[in-house]
This record gives C-alpha cells, structure tokens and sequence, in this order.
C-alpha cells in the first residue's frame, strides 16, 4: 500500500468508527430522544406515569372549554385520548384539530399540565388555499 | 484533470484566480438576495396559520441548509487535505468554520424568534434543535483545536479529523424530526414532494441560493488572507508586497 492509500484507509477507518459508535449510542438511547409520548404509548404503560412527561397529539375538535384561565380540551393521536387540563396562557398556533406537545402529569385518567406548546406542521399556505381545501373536503 | 487541479491549488496561481472569481460569485449574492427580499417580503403571501411570521422561515431554513452544508464542505475537504495532502484544501476547512458557525448560530437565532409565538417557547431541547446546538458546538471545538497548535500542519491533520469524525452528526441533524417525536416540524420540502405555496419556495430558493453564492465568496476571501499569511516566507509573497510598495 502506498503512503496515500493508508491515509485513504484511515479516514475511511475514522468514518466506519464514528458510525458505529453513534449507532450504538442512538440503539442506546431508543425512545428516551422523544420529546414526547404518544396517546396510545401513554395508554399502553411506555410513559413514566407517576412523574411529569410530555404528552403529544392533535386537539379534538369540539373538545375545548374555557373559563377564565383554566381550559380543558380533548388530545388524541386516532387511537386514544386523555383529556387535559391547563390553567395559563396559550400558545397563538393553538386551536382545534392543531398539533400540541403538553408537559405535565397523569392524575387518575385526567392530564394536569403545566405547559402548552403548539406545533406546527410542514405545511405552508396562504389563509385562499387553506379556505379551499376546507371547502373542498366538506 | 488532476493536473489542473494541482495547477490551481497551487497557493500562488489560486491567489491570482481567486481574485478575477470573487466578484463573479457577489454579483450574483446580491442580485439574488434582492430578489429574494422582494419575493420573501411583498410577493409570497401570508401564511394561514402563522401570518407574517412565516417569514422568518426565508432566513431560516437557508441559513440551516448552509449550517449543514458548510460542515459538509469542511469535513470533506479537511478528508482532502489528509489523504492527498493539499495544502489548499486545509485552508478551505479552516476558513469554513467561522462562516459555518455563524449560520447556525443564525439559524438558532431566528429559529428561536420564530418559536416564542407560535410554539410558545424560546428553546425545548427536542432532537432538532439539540443536534443544531451540537454542530454549534463542533464548529466551536474545531475552531479552538486549529488554533491551539502553533504548526499549521499538526492543526489542519488534528483538527480535519475532529470534522471527519463530527459529520456523523449532519444525517442526525437532518432525519431527527423523522426518526423521533419533535416539536420541530418535519421538512416541507424534499425530493418527491413541497407542502408550500409557489412563492414562498421561489422566496426560500432565491435566499438559499444567494447564501450560496456568498459562502464562495466568503470562502475565497479568507482563503486568499490564509495563504498570504502561510507563504509569508515565499518569494512570490515577497515580490507581491515589494510591488506594492
């Protein structure tokens, strides 16, 4: 081998090596890299029930209620639902049918949350467009 | 092929080439990133949900696009510079790192702008915007580990195997909002499929291409300074700067 196919060798070697040892960490970590549980995960037992978690999902339509500060709302993923109950200012992106990530904890079947985040997904229109898929779908 | 490339890598020949390319590569910055302020603030609309907002998006996504690839260009040419040595390529790694840095730094920035009004946060340390902060950092250590060595050739070697090693993070940073659950969004545009209107991707593109165009020039800029300062001692360093005298 010459001097330059050994150096070739060792970035190759140094590439192979960094993979490797990332993989294995990213196996390591698995879900603890979520920044939330899913409804269904929360139901089957995966969150850390007892201790505050984040609980993510889209608002159900027709579910929120407010009075004064204290609002409860419906949040599903299509399989399951927990109701949560939050007392404090929302997020502006936060309506029915709009992704949420919500810290807090379970107390019996009810989510107490101490934080409402609003997310945003990746799609991008003006308010024309958004009217007509709305139309179109009814 | 490979004559030409080590004709013009050349420290002497690349600092004459380089200074006829510059304007060639402002030009261009400037012509697109009007454009781009044009399209990005009269002509694409307001988005539906975010309202003006959604013009932060011009400069931010641009400005990641280059985070990532600015790294991209370092590592790749820091693995160049170690394999065939080059000493050009070592230079082009080492001039890249601030710039690169500053585009994350940007991107963070205006991300963060962005986040406090529609998600309701400055910060979460969701997967995205960890692994953002992580190449932040990378582009910090590597520029620390080329300035720690007084040779320049134990820097270029130590510090292009720190960025070979870093690049494991790009893909991380690119596929974590598809491999985890993040309250970043995944990306609206990929090669089967843009979830935006017309005019805000021509805005986007108009931007990204301009940071291109000004990454080059940049690049160039700084280079020609690096290798004035690392042939100091050459004959053609001397005669340019008695020329000039």
């Amino acid at each position: 081998m010459t001097k330059r196919q050994n150096r070739m060798v060792l970035v190759a070697t140094l590439i192979a090596g960094a993979i490797l040892a990332v993989t294995l960490l990213l196996q390591a970590l698995e879900s603890n890299a979520n920044y939330f549980y899913s409804p269904t995960a929360v139901a089957e037992g995966k969150a850390p029930i007892g201790k505050s978690f984040r609980l993510g999902g889209l608002v159900v339509a027709g579910s929120f209620k407010r009075k004064d500060l204290k609002s409860t709302f419906d949040v599903t993923d299509n399989k399951n639902k927990f109701t949560v109950e939050y007392t404090g200012i929302l997020p502006d992106l936060f309506r029915e049918g709009q992704g949420i990530v919500t810290t807090g904890s379970l107390v019996g079947n009810l989510f107490v949350a101490t934080e409402v985040l609003a997310k945003h997904d990746e799609n991008y229109m003006p308010p024309e467009v958004a009217d007509a898929l709305e139309e179109a779908k009814k | 092929m490979w004559k030409w490339i080590q004709a013009f890598a050349s420290p002497q020949n690349f600092y004459q080439t380089s200074a006829k390319i510059i304007p060639w590569l402002m030009m261009p910055f400037i012509a697109l990133s009007l454009a781009g302020l044009y399209w990005g603030l009269v002509v694409s609309p307001a988005d539906y949900q975010q309202g003006d907002s959604v013009r932060i998006m011009y400069v931010h996504v641009p400005a990641a696009w280059m985070s990532l690839f600015v790294y991209m260009v370092m590592a790749i040419s820091g693995a160049i510079g170690l394999i065939w040595q080059i000493k050009l390529a070592h230079i082009v790694a080492k001039v890249s790192a601030p710039i690169g840095a500053l585009f994350t730094l940007l991107a963070l920035i205006t991300g963060s702008i962005w986040g406090k009004p529609m998600w309701g946060t400055w910060w979460v340390w969701d997967a995205r915007l960890t692994s953002e902060l992580i190449l932040l950092f990378l582009y910090l250590a590597y520029i620390s580990l080329n300035n720690a060595f007084d040779n320049p050739k134990t820097a270029s070697k130590a510090s292009a195997i720190l960025a070979i090693v870093g690049l494991v993070n790009i893909p991380i940073i690119y596929y974590s909002v598809e491999w985890w659950n993040s309250l970043h969004q995944g990306s609206s545009i990929s090669a089967t499929k843009i979830s935006m209107q017309i005019d805000m991707f021509i805005a986007l593109m108009l931007i990204s291409f301009a940071f291109k165009f000004l990454y080059g020039a940049l690049v160039l800029m700084r280079a020609r300074d690096e290798v004035l300062v690392r042939e100091q001692n050459s004959r053609w360093v001397k005669t340019l700067i008695e020329g000039k005298k």
